[in-house]
C-alpha cells in the first residue's frame, strides 16, 4: 500500500529507504538519496511544534518528525513553540492532506 | 565563463496591471506590440529566439505569440517556474545569446489574474494550508519572533510601496495607505492582512536581449547582464531550514554579485520580491543590504528620506504581481532606472541595479545584476 492509501485510512507512515534508512519526505516512491525502494514505518509518533498562527479561530502549526519530516497541521488547543504533539486524526480531503494534532 | 558573449537590454515593452478578463494570448501580445512600437528600429527579422514566461495553462505560446507578432524565430518555447518564470526566462536567453545559439531574443511574460500559479498543488506537506497566504504567515511569525519586529513595522513596507506604486503609470494600485489603513485592513490570518499582500492580476511585459556586437549596431543606451544567481532549495516549502532567512536568495546574491564583480554596496536601486510584506525585509537581510533584524529599519529609513532605492516601481504589493510578468516587470524598472528614464520614480545617479525574484516561499531565487 502507498503512503497516500494509508493516509487515506486515517494512519500517518513515515516513508523510509530500505537501502540507506534515510527518511524520504515528502512521500515518494524511491528515496531522494540513494533512489532505494521505499517503505513505511508505522508508529504512533510523537512531533515537535517550529512555528504557528491563526486563521479565524483557528490555529495551524509548522509540526517536525524526527527531525526531518514537516507539515502544517491544525491544532485545537493553543500551540506553543517546542510543544511535543501526535497526529491526532489525518487523512485527504479533496486532494489535499489533511493533518491534525493535539 | 570569459569566452561567453556579452548580453544587453535594448527594448521593452509593458502592460498596465489590471483585474482584466481578457485571453492570455491578448495579454501576452499587448507588451510585445508595446515594445515594437517603441522601437521602431528593431528588425524582427533579426530576432532568433521567442521565449514566453507564464503559469497559464495555454499551450504552444510561444510559436503562437511569434506568429501574432509576424516573427518566425529559431527557437520558440515557453518557460514556467512559478513567480520567477520572468527572470527564469531572461537567463534562458542570457544563456542563449552568451553561448553563440542566439544574437537577438525576444523575452515576453504574461499572466491573467485567475493564474494556476498561485497553488503549489504538488506540496502536499502543507496539508490544507496550500495558499502562499500560510507559508507567509509562518515567515511573518517566525520573523518578528526571532527579532522582536511589530506589526506595524511590517505594515511600512506596504506603506512605502503602495506610495511608490503611485509615481507607477503601470501600477494596479493609485492610492497610498497609512500604517493604520494597512493594520486595518481584513485580518486574513493572525500574521497577516489584505494590504500585506501582493494581488495576482492581468499584465504583460517583454524585454529584447542582444549580444555585445549587435548591440552596438542599435542603441548606445544599452544596459548590461553582468551577473546572474540562481538557487533552488526544494520545491516544498516546509523543507525550508529557516522561516526568518532565504537561504535560495542569500546563495542566488552572492553568485550574481560575484560573477558581476561588485559588493551590495554598489547597488545603487534594486527590485526586490515582496510578494508579502514580510518578504522585503527577510531578502534585504539575506542579500545583505542590512544586517539580520535590521531589514525594517533600513525601509523605514528609506521611506522617512523618501528614498526610491528599494523597490522604485512600487514592488509586487503596489505594482500587482502577474506572476510570469513580474521578473520581467522589475528588470525594466532597473533598465530604466539605470537608464535615467523613470520619471518620478528616478534614484539619483544609478549605475547598478539588482533584481530579486523568487518562488514558493523562497524555495527557488534569481537575482540579477545590470550596469550601464
Amino acid at each position: 500500500m502507498s503512503f497516500e492509501s494509508y493516509l487515506s485510512r486515517g494512519d500517518f507512515c513515515i516513508p523510509e529507504c530500505i537501502s540507506c534508512k534515510r527518511i524520504v519526505w515528502p512521500p515518494s516512491e524511491f528515496c531522494n538519496h540513494c533512489f532505494g525502494i521505499v517503505s513505511l514505518r508505522k508508529g504512533d509518533f510523537e512531533g515537535k511544534i517550529v512555528e504557528f498562527s491563526k486563521q479565524n479561530d483557528e490555529y495551524f502549526c509548522l509540526v517536525e518528525f524526527e527531525n526531518t519530516i514537516r507539515i502544517i497541521a491544525k491544532i485545537s488547543m493553543i500551540p506553543e513553540i517546542g510543544q511535543k504533539v501526535k497526529i491526532s486524526k489525518c487523512g485527504i480531503s479533496n486532494g489535499n492532506y489533511l493533518f491534525y494534532v493535539n | 565563463m570569459n569566452n561567453m558573449n556579452k548580453v544587453g537590454i535594448i527594448a521593452y515593452g509593458i502592460t498596465p496591471f489590471t483585474k482584466e478578463d481578457k485571453k492570455i494570448e491578448s495579454v501576452l501580445l499587448k507588451s510585445t506590440k508595446n515594445l515594437f512600437e517603441n522601437n521602431p528600429n528593431i528588425d524582427r527579422n533579426d530576432i532568433d529566439a521567442v521565449l514566453v514566461s507564464t503559469n497559464n495553462n495555454s499551450k504552444y505560446l510561444s510559436p503562437i505569440l511569434s506568429e501574432m507578432a509576424g516573427i518566425q524565430p529559431k527557437i520558440a518555447h515557453s518557460i514556467e517556474s512559478l513567480c520567477n518564470s520572468g527572470t527564469n526566462s531572461i537567463v534562458s536567453a542570457y544563456s542563449y545569446i552568451a553561448s553563440g545559439l542566439a544574437d537577438m531574443v525576444l523575452v515576453a511574460g504574461a499572466e491573467r489574474y485567475d493564474s494556476p500559479g498561485q497553488i503549489l498543488e504538488w506540496d502536499n506537506s502543507r496539508g490544507e494550508f496550500k495558499h502562499p497566504i500560510f507559508w507567509a504567515s509562518i515567515f511573518a511569525k517566525s520573523y518578528k519572533r526571532e527579532y522582536s519586529i511589530s506589526d506595524e513595522q511590517l505594515a511600512l513596507v506596504s506603506v512605502k510601496n503602495h506610495k511608490q506604486a503611485k509615481e507607477n503609470p503601470n501600477a494596479i494600485s493609485d492610492k497610498t495607505y497609512t500604517i493604520q489603513d494597512v493594520m486595518n485592513s481584513k485580518k486574513l490570518t493572525e500574521d497577516l492582512r489584505l494590504l500585506d499582500c501582493s494581488r495576482p492580476c492581468t499584465g504583460s511585459a517583454s524585454i529584447i536581449l542582444v549580444s555585445e556586437e549587435k548591440v552596438k549596431k542599435i542603441t548606445d543606451t544599452s544596459v548590461w547582464i553582468t551577473g546572474i544567481g540562481q538557487k533552488t532549495t526544494s520545491a516544498g516549502f516546509t523543507k525550508n531550514t529557516s522561516l526568518s532567512s532565504m537561504e535560495s536568495t542569500k546563495a542566488a546574491g552572492q553568485s550574481a554579485l560575484k560573477m558581476s564583480n561588485k559588493d551590495i554596496t554598489n547597488i545603487d536601486v534594486a527590485e526586490i520580491h515582496d510578494a508579502f510584506s514580510v518578504c522585503e525585509p527577510i531578502a534585504l537581510e539575506s542579500l545583505g543590504f542590512s544586517k539580520l533584524g535590521k531589514g525594517t529599519d533600513m525601509i523605514k529609513e528609506l521611506y522617512d528620506t523618501n528614498n526610491f532605492k528599494i523597490n522604485p516601481r512600487g514592488g509586487l504589493i503596489g505594482s500587482g504581481h502577474p506572476l510570469g510578468a513580474t521578473g520581467i516587470a522589475q528588470t525594466i524598472e532597473i533598465t530604466q532606472q539605470l537608464q535615467s528614464n523613470a520619471d518620478k520614480r528616478q534614484v539619483d545617479d544609478a549605475k547598478v541595479g539588482l533584481v530579486h525574484n523568487m518562488s514558493a516561499a523562497a524555495t527557488s531565487s534569481t537575482v540579477l545584476v545590470l550596469e550601464k
